[in-house]
């Protein structure tokens, strides 16, 4: 990856972890000694809302929002947010979505349709996409929770952050009794192919 | 030692590092987090305390600030339209030890009703205003605000925004600094606010404001980073970085105090570089500032002041205003139109039940600022008015005495919103002989900024048991005679007993009595599931806008779909089941 200012695009929507994933990621990315800056909004987020959440880091960050269309990673935990995104990554970026459909209420009461094969579409717009099946792989691990740990494993692939440092927070900031399960989500995602 | 902290964090470590002794508050995003740190990390040292409204959290403030302690009143913006009372004449008094005022604005509106640029409040009062750029400065700028404020005898104000708010970035962490400051001294002249002693204040105010001005001209906290001399920016606030990263050509003067401006040190690099742009969210104002002082300069001709910027928005004003190439910024394809996700009431909020009751008589209802504001969405398209804080009583006795309204208005409002202001307006329901109803939707917490306590929680922010305040004997207090209490959850009681009251040809007060979902703990009982043999897919249960109820992606012979419901969301409140016309909807024991 470039050097300069590395930018992360974090999605999806409340409660799926993506806040605790971009903590995890500025964490390891201060602890390389990089200037670190990480915004999301909160607020309704909450509610089944939208959540993003940028994480830029380098020698000197300024704007803590990433400008459109410069992220080098979209790290997407939904599949509809991942097409809702897609086109902020790079095109030397990576995106990396988790296979998961999360669909709202809005949906049920017939005013809107979920969109039709979104994997298709996004892999149609950035054709390295990564498609991931972390919700099974983390219920395999047995907890459905550790999605947030696996997307980050695979993210690591792409960033030049030290393996230690990684499992270094992760098992700081895991939530309590999780640390070591949580570990081995990031590894898993670590070592994720396709 | 560096930490990552949000803005909001590092202001909370800088008022606990430089000798903050008393906070006070009333929660509101993106301020909130503020107070919570306080209460959490150094309560050893810092007393911090929810008031019922901003006006409370100032004067209190204040009134530590007399007192000697070094204080801080912590609010959103438009939290100080509430507090513009004491504030526009705390100009006058002036302070006794430190006093900070921190608004969080909220460009984008995020999550409030407008998107007020506080800094008006500033000059409206003549007091100085610092703008911290990141985390760093959030803390930093506490120990010049401290300064300022016992040097000039004023109160200083700290504005902050949602993305300062709400970003993380790298804190240097130092130790604490207290400063020695003696209790309160009688001393009328300044301290009460007659006209003979006023008039002498504001002479003072005006005097004050000069030497402010002075200070503006000489204090580190403007600065200015030389690069190319063709173009130079007048910026501050998360502008600033903006900037830098649109435009990292460009030499800046950043502004850390927004008001009064350093119009000399402005003039002098205005005359050193070729062309001069100011930069700012929202309003013109440091734009106006400048003008006024004659100096040529141009803002939002190009910057727009709507919504939140960014370094696109920068690099986009910069490349209509002919001193930068457009480039590659341009061709970033719009972002797919995919679905919306609105925010919606969490599964088994109790306030969904009141909003089913509500839809099923018939009547206006009049919002105000809280969870239940989300019931004006659709499917429960209910609430039809929201405006401020406190507004649901006064509409609905408007809208009753305009006479024009057929259906009947009824009020709710949430337990923290009507401490906060409600109250004085059931006072004049009462007085003025109105006949509409108000719904207290008690749920015993302030659910939308995240569950913080108030009055009706019987705890304090800093985890201390405390009273509880009785609504209904308060209402009794102000002069309602028909209080009646619900169970949310029980639909048909629910109903029943509104029918009555809106009915009623005098004010009414219903209280619900179920807590939030969510805090202080998650609530969970057993879930409910479809029974798809009963189920007619009439689609009813949808309209109850549950998040655990979706569309199972089965249809029925006619082609509608048959709900599923998700056992993990869904809290089991009945609520789904007690709208089922075909009894469709059963606990789930597996
Ligand atoms: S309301 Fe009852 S009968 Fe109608 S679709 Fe829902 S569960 Fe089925
Ligand atoms: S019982 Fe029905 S309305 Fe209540 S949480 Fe469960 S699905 Fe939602």
């Amino acid at each position: 990856m470039k050097k300069g200012t590395t930018n992360i695009l974090i999605v999806g929507v409340g409660g799926q972890g993506v806040l605790l994933a971009s903590e995890i990621l500025s964490e390891v990315a201060k602890s390389s000694d990089l200037d670190t800056k990480k915004s999301e909004v909160h607020g309704m987020s909450q509610r089944g809302g939208v959540v993003t959440s940028h994480v830029r880091f380098g020698e000197k960050v300024f704007s803590p929002l990433i400008p459109n269309g410069e992220a080098d990673a979209v790290l997407a935990f939904e599949l509809a947010e991942g097409l809702r995104w897609s086109h902020q990554c790079k095109s030397s970026g990576i995106t990396i979505v988790n296979n998961q459909k999360i669909i709202p209420t809005i949906v049920s009461t017939g005013k809107f349709s979920y969109p039709d094969s979104p994997a298709d579409k996004i892999k149609k717009k950035n054709p390295g996409a990564r498609i991931i099946n972390a919700f099974e792989l983390a219920k395999e691990l047995g907890n459905s929770r550790l999605v947030n740990t696996i997307m980050l494993g695979v993210l690591s692939q792409f960033l030049d952050l030290e393996e230690e440092k990684w499992i270094e927070v992760i098992q700081r900031m895991a939530p309590k009794g999780t640390g070591e399960l949580n570990k081995k989500g990031f590894l898993e995602g670590r070592k994720f192919e396709n | 030692m560096e930490m990552l902290l949000a803005g909001n964090e590092a202001l909370a470590r800088g008022f606990y590092e430089y000798g903050g002794e008393f906070a006070s508050a009333y929660p509101g995003t993106p301020s909130t987090e503020i107070m919570q740190v306080m209460a959490a990390f150094f309560k050893e040292d810092v007393y911090s305390e929810w008031a019922p409204n901003e006006k409370v959290a100032l004067e209190t403030a204040v009134g530590a600030s007399y007192g000697g302690a070094r204080s801080i009143a912590v609010m959103k913006h438009v939290g100080l339209n509430v507090a513009a009372d004491p504030l526009m004449t705390l100009s006058y008094t002036g302070v006794g030890a430190g006093l900070i005022i921190v608004t969080a604005d909220d460009p984008s509106m995020h999550s409030s009703q407008n998107e007020q640029d506080n800094r008006y409040y500033g000059k409206f009062a003549s007091i100085p205003i610092l703008e911290p750029s990141d985390s760093q400065e959030a803390k930093d700028f506490v120990k010049y605000a401290f300064e300022i404020s016992e040097k000039f005898d004023t109160p200083v104000m700290l504005r902050l925004t949602t993305r300062i708010s709400h970003s993380k970035g790298l804190v240097q962490i130092g130790k604490r600094e207290t400063a020695d400051h003696s209790g309160f001294e009688r001393n009328i002249e300044k301290y009460v606010m007659v006209p003979s002693h006023a008039i002498k204040r504001h002479a003072i105010i005006i005097e004050r404001l000069k030497k402010l001005k002075e200070y503006a001209e000489e204090t580190k906290l403007n600065k200015i980073i030389w690069n190319d001399r063709k173009v130079g920016v007048v910026t501050g606030s998360i502008a600033y970085q903006h900037t830098r990263d649109a435009f990292p050509e460009a030499s800046v003067l950043k502004l850390g105090m927004g008001y009064p401006l350093p119009i000399n040190k402005i003039k002098k690099f205005a005359s050193e570089v070729e062309h001069l742009f100011v930069v700012e969210e929202l309003e013109p104002f440091y734009e106006e500032e400048i003008k006024v002082a004659g100096v040529a300069i141009e803002g939002k001709k190009y910057f727009p002041s709507l919504l939140e910027l960014n370094v696109d928005l920068v690099r986009k004003g910069f490349e209509d205003a002919g001193v930068m190439e457009a480039d590659k910024s341009a061709s970033v394809e719009t972002k797919d139109t995919v679905l919306p996700r609105p925010p919606v009431l969490c599964a088994g909020c109790p306030h969904r039940g009141i909003m089913v009751v509500l839809r099923k008589l018939k009547v206006f209802t009049t919002g105000d600022i809280g969870c239940y504001t989300l019931g004006a969405l659709p499917p429960l398209s209910q609430i039809d008015t929201c405006l401020c804080m406190g507004a649901s009583i006064g509409h609905a006795i408007g809208i009753e005495k305009a006479g024009k309204t057929k259906k009947k208005a009824v009020a709710i409002i949430g337990d923290s919103t009507f401490f906060h202001s409600g109250m004085t307006s059931l006072a004049s329901a009462v007085y003025n002989k109105s006949s509409i109803t108000v719904i207290i939707a008690d749920n015993r917490t302030t659910a939308m900024t995240g569950g913080q306590e108030n009055p009706s929680t019987s705890k304090t922010l800093m985890g201390e048991d405390t009273s509880v305040i009785n609504l209904p004997d308060l209402c009794k207090a102000l002069g309602v005679e028909h209080i009646k209490i619900v169970d949310p959850y029980d639909i048909d009681e629910t109903y029943a007993i509104l029918r009555e009251e809106v009915d009623r040809d005098t004010v009414s007060v219903v209280i619900t009595n179920r807590p939030c979902m969510l805090f202080p703990k998650k609530i969970k009982d057993t879930p409910l599931r479809i029974d798809t043999d009963k189920c007619t897919a009439c689609g009813i249960c949808f309209s109850v806008g549950c998040p655990a109820i979706s569309g199972s992606g089965a249809t029925n012979d006619k082609g509608k779909p048959i709900p599923v419901i998700d056992p993990a969301m869904c809290t089991g409140c009945w609520i789904c089941a007690k709208v089922c016309p075909a009894e469709a909807i059963v606990e789930d024991k597996s």
